[in-house]
């Protein structure tokens, strides 16, 4: 690990000033995954800048609706919140589903969202990867890719957004707050906060160098009684998706479907929203027939690796599973 | 064993200190003016190293030196043609991708880590091959052929029934909890190391080979392990690197392999290709079995482990033809981990018969039971003892499997497919020469030594409860020391023989104890141990009786001061019975049943349920037995459905070097474990009656997983593991 200045942020202001001023530095809050990739070389930050005591780790209902989770708030509290757990219950299943529980409790939610890809490849210096080092290629595209990404990717990457939690944010709609060095503050919806690799994987979300994640709010939702996350691992507990499935449901007086929100994990560089899908099942009476074929359309423009073309099959039953167990009230 | 059966029995002697963090693991140990080493790996799997430039590494702070083939001293190791064993740091030439190449001896950890980072390395690279399937045509014999018996070609082409299957299993890495590590310090000539080893005094040999030293003027110690799994039965570069890197340094140095380091630290179970041809009659009794087998060794040396001597012995059948083959890869050496060879070919014989079972419309226990090796099918030996068929009637009791309906599919648990398999397992009970001091103290304790190691088994506890046992003392008067050279020399802890040979050590050498105070004793006058033969006395609660007369009694406390003596100590070396040993065949058995349960839906596959029935021969420490059983079966899962080290042939390099991407079984895929002890009476194994548990309790577990797996889902896997995306496709 190279050598790094550390330096703890007064409040969010000092946070932004403290960043802003040196192009090479970053933050560290929960540190679960920062740590890791400086210790592996990938990271090289000249500082660290802590702002884990940084009074942005409340969750709260929003005075024009919805909950505002602080960014700052641990992925375990955040979970188990009663505001999360009534509210967008959709939200805990997805935060339990992930990591571990010791990584739970340390991590937060704006380091939820800032978390870079697993793929073997970017961990390894030895190998080449567009995402560590632009140029050098992309190894898992016509390598080891069961884990890669079957919408999005381009030529460059293949890489996956390892995140459970993002996955049901993205499904909610949720907006990302973010304070700048000028200290304006801006909004980014969910689904524009990471970004597809095109050209330049190494980028993975849109924040600018300076930027502080302040909260992420979440809209007021109909969809608490008829959502669920399903994730499909390899293992039962410390493990990432193959696949995963963020679903959720609003019903019409009629029993018919007013909206429908589905979202994938494991299968691209961002949270992927089935948003076809989406509007095939609106105005649609729930059931297996409209849901398989919410599931078919969601996969239809798959394009699938070498050995990741189960992914596809397991992404169109998992979509229908999700559904059906959303439609239960969340039962599995 | 059910739980109540455990709960008055001895635990762990060392739980407390495990726990509590009192016992110190390698890495934790430290010498005055320590320092780091930090290894630098290649990133090519073939070729030779053009140059190292270490100069800005040496540049930056803290560093001490740059060690590499170009700058280490020469070992006094003659080079010898190939196959020969690696040597870290001793020539140019690359082997595999991430051999250690250089060290970096710094401070702190972290220049040490910061500059290994700054090593630049140039090769002349050559084509590697890491792909069996591009190698099984270079396939060779590494022993001798096994003669045939009977006429399996013929017997299988006439057979009436018959299953032909191949079946392969990845390459699988040990992952214990510790890393391999190293601390070492020299004292003028005499050297002390820390090392994690299953065997301290193969580790001594080593240094004593590598750097023409004599043995006496090394020291090892490895007194706690967190895990070894047969990764540390051969000393590792991290020994010769942190003894050198002492020596040039005239500092101490601690090398510990970081975990994504730790892939290519140590050998790994080989990657396999078997062939399994079964012929049976309509009745079930097979007529020809015919196992080949191929796995991987490196380039450089010969590592075979036998995958195919379970097709010899555990049925009775009168053709049978094995072919054991290795070929090589530009990788590391294979090394073994738990239930080496037998557990990859007990995959592939149990997975055939389950094959055979549903050809033949008999059941899979049936199967087995009409084919049961009443004497060593392959030399015509008696067992010493063999309750496997007891094992099969006590554990599928235990489990239902009366209750199974054959039809694969035929069994739900609303959505999810449930499938019931069974399988068998065997493992040599070995034993090897082994010495034990056991020094009886005046104030009624006791203290026993052994150089072995404990890698987790419970090897303190064992000896401690043998040692009490036999000198009739409680558990808390015993101390049992071990994991130093020093120490009387006892085997490598390999094999699941360490019970059998410094079990048998400790309970003569406590035997010769009392025997030396019986007879101290007899010669009193009017004493009434004088002429009493040790058989003849009774040693319990602390002291020592005449049979049949109680008015005999004296404590140790007193017999020593009678007799004059601080304490009683015995150096003792145990020898097996080799020439009675040698009339049987001596092994563990044991038969598995398993349920698992399948969402084919989405592919994922959970095992609710195991019953494990083990024949071992006498059980000493009933909760450890009851531990390495249940380990077994959830090593046995890992390799089932989830374990396999990825490589990435292009690169001839491993890409999941870490426990986030080589995934080990969590608690959470662990459903409920029952293990069954049937009591054997083995007066031939040892004097202690106790076969082998460690290996044992593995062997069938991935077969018998994947003969559930069939039952559900009506789906054969051959090769493992079994992941979700095998299940949907």
């Amino acid at each position: 690990m190279k050598s790094f200045s550390f330096k703890r942020a007064a409040d969010p202001t000092n946070a932004v000033q403290m960043l802003g001023a040196d192009k090479d530095s970053k933050f560290i809050a929960g540190g679960t995954n920062i740590l890791d990739l400086m210790k592996e070389g990938i990271e090289q930050p000249t500082g660290l800048i802590d702002i884990s005591r940084l009074a942005l780790s409340v969750v709260k209902a929003n005075p024009a609706g919805g909950v505002s989770i602080g960014a700052l708030a641990r992925n375990t509290d955040t979970a188990n919140h009663p505001l999360i757990r009534q509210n967008y219950p959709m939200l805990t299943q997805a935060i339990l589903a992930g990591a571990s529980p010791q990584i739970r409790n340390m991590a937060t939610n704006g380091g939820n969202l800032m978390q870079r890809t697993r793929c073997p490849y970017f961990y390894d210096l030895a190998t080449p990867c567009n995402k560590r080092q632009p140029g050098t290629g992309c190894s898992a595209k016509d390598g080891l890719n069961r884990y890669s990404a079957i919408f999005g990717w381009s030529d460059s990457c293949v890489a996956v957004h390892p995140s459970d939690m993002c996955v049901a944010l993205a499904a909610l709609d949720a907006i990302v707050k973010v304070r700048g060095a000028n200290g304006k503050e801006r909004s980014i919806k969910f689904a524009d906060f990471h970004v597809l690799p095109a050209a330049s994987p190494q980028k993975d979300n849109s924040l600018a160098h300076g930027e502080l994640i302040t909260s992420i709010d979440l809209p007021t939702s109909a969809c608490a009684k008829n959502s669920y996350y399903l994730k499909v691992r390899e293992r039962s507990s410390y493990a990432f998706a193959l696949v995963s499935v963020a679903a959720a449901l609003d019903l019409a007086a009629s029993g018919t479907i007013k909206t429908a929100r589905i979202a994938l994990g494991g299968v691209a560089a961002k949270p992927w929203r089935a948003e076809e899908a989406e509007k095939y099942l609106v105005g649609k009476k729930p059931g297996e027939a409209a849901f398989r074929e919410a599931a078919k359309i969601a996969v239809s423009q798959a394009k699938p690796l070498s050995d990741n073309g189960y992914k596809v099959k397991m992404a169109e039953r998992s979509i229908f599973r999700a559904l059906t167990n959303a439609m239960n009230g969340g039962a599995a | 064993m059910i739980d109540d059966d455990l709960k008055n029995q001895p635990s762990r002697v060392d739980g407390r200190a495990k726990v509590t963090g009192a016992a110190k693991y390698i890495a934790e140990h430290k010498f005055p003016g320590l320092t780091y080493g930090y290894l630098v790996q290649s990133t090519i799997a073939r070729g030779k190293i053009l140059d190292i430039d270490s100069t800005e590494a040496e540049k930056k702070p803290g560093v001490i030196k740059v060690i590499s083939h170009k700058n280490a001293p020469k070992l006094s190791i003659t080079e010898r043609p190939i196959p020969r064993p690696f040597y870290a740091l001793t020539s140019p030439e690359i082997w595999f991708n991430g051999q250690p190449i250089a060290v970096v001896v710094a401070e702190t950890f972290e220049q040490a880590r910061f500059a290994a980072g700054l090593v630049k390395v140039t090769y002349d690279q050559q084509k590697s091959e890491t792909n069996i399937r591009n190698a099984m045509a270079q396939g060779f014999t590494a022993g001798r052929d096994q003669a045939d018996r009977g006429n399996p070609v013929q017997a299988f082409a006439d057979a009436e029934f018959k299953v032909e299957a191949e079946y392969h299993l990845p390459i699988e890495h040990h992952n214990a909890m510790e890393p391999h590590a190293t601390v070492a310090n020299w004292e003028g000539s005499k050297l002390t190391v820390y090392e994690k080893s299953q065997g301290i005094s193969g580790s001594v040999n080593y240094l004593a080979n590598a750097f023409g030293i004599p043995a006496a003027d090394i020291r090892v110690l490895s007194p706690f392990s967190g895990g070894a799994f047969g990764a540390a039965l051969r000393s590792g570069p991290q020994l010769l690197i942190a003894t050198m890197a002492a020596r040039e340094t005239k500092r101490p140095v601690k090398v510990v392999y970081s975990r994504r380091q730790l892939a290519t630290a140590h050998g790994y179970r080989p990657e396999s290709v078997q062939n399994i041809k079964l012929g049976a009659d309509k009745t079930g009794k097979l007529t020809a079995i015919i196992h080949e087998a191929t796995h991987n060794t490196s380039a450089h040396e010969n590592f075979s482990e036998g995958l195919v001597g379970v097709s010899r012995s555990l049925y009775a059948c009168p053709n049978v033809k094995t072919v054991a083959k290795i070929t090589r890869l530009d990788l590391q050496t294979p090394l073994w981990m738990r239930a080496p060879g037998m557990v990859s070919g007990a995959f592939a014989l149990e997975s055939a018969l389950d094959e055979l079972s549903y050809k033949l419309k008999i059941d899979p226990m049936q199967l087995r039971l009409m084919n049961y090796a009443e004497t060593d099918p392959d030399n015509g030996k008696p067992f010493s003892s063999k309750a496997l068929r007891e094992c099969y009637k006590q554990a599928s009791e235990r489990f239902g499997w009366s209750k199974r309906n054959p039809e694969p599919r035929s069994m739900r648990d609303g959505r999810l497919l449930v499938g019931w398999g069974m399988a068998t397992g065997t493992w040599p009970a070995g034993q090897s020469p082994a010495s034990a001091r056991v020094t009886l103290r005046a104030d009624g304790t006791a203290l026993v030594e052994s150089g072995t190691t404990d890698i987790g088994p419970g090897t303190y506890t064992t000896m401690t409860i043998i040692a009490a046992r036999s000198l009739g003392l409680p558990i808390e008067k015993v101390r049992f020391a071990l994991g130093d050279n020093d120490l009387p020399p006892s085997p490598g802890q390999g094999g699941s023989t360490t019970t059998s040979s410094v079990g048998t050590a400790v309970q003569e050498a406590c035997g010769l104890v009392v025997k030396e105070i019986v007879e101290t004793l007899g010669k009193e006058q009017n004493s009434p141990f004088a002429g009493v033969a040790v058989n003849d006395v009774l040693v319990e609660n602390g002291g020592i009786t005449v049979k049949g007369r109680s008015d005999t009694r004296i404590s140790f406390a007193d017999a020593l001061k009678r007799i004059n003596k601080e304490n009683v100590s015995v150096l003792h070396r145990s020898t097996p019975n080799a020439g009675e040993r040698s009339k049987y065949t001596i092994a563990s058995h044991g038969a598995q049943f398993a349920e698992v349960k399948v969402d084919e839906e989405i592919g994922t596959i959970r095992v609710t349920r195991v019953v494990q029935g083990t024949a071992a021969g006498k059980i000493i420490n009933p909760k450890g037995a009851h531990g390495q059983e249940m380990g077994g079966v959830v090593w046995g899962i890992g390799m089932a459905l989830t374990e396999k080290t990825d490589v990435d042939h292009r690169f001839g390099r491993i890409m999941n070097p870490n426990l986030a991407g080589y995934h080990v079984p969590v608690n959470a895929d662990v459903g409920q474990i029952e293990t069954i002890f049937v009591d054997e009476d083995d007066k031939i194994v040892n004097p202690l009656g106790a076969k082998g548990l460690g290996e044992l309790g593995l062997v069938g577990i991935p077969a018998v997983i994947a003969n559930a797996v069939y039952h559900a889902t009506g789906k054969r896997f051959r090769e493992l593991p079994i992941t979700p995306d095998k299940i949907i496709l």
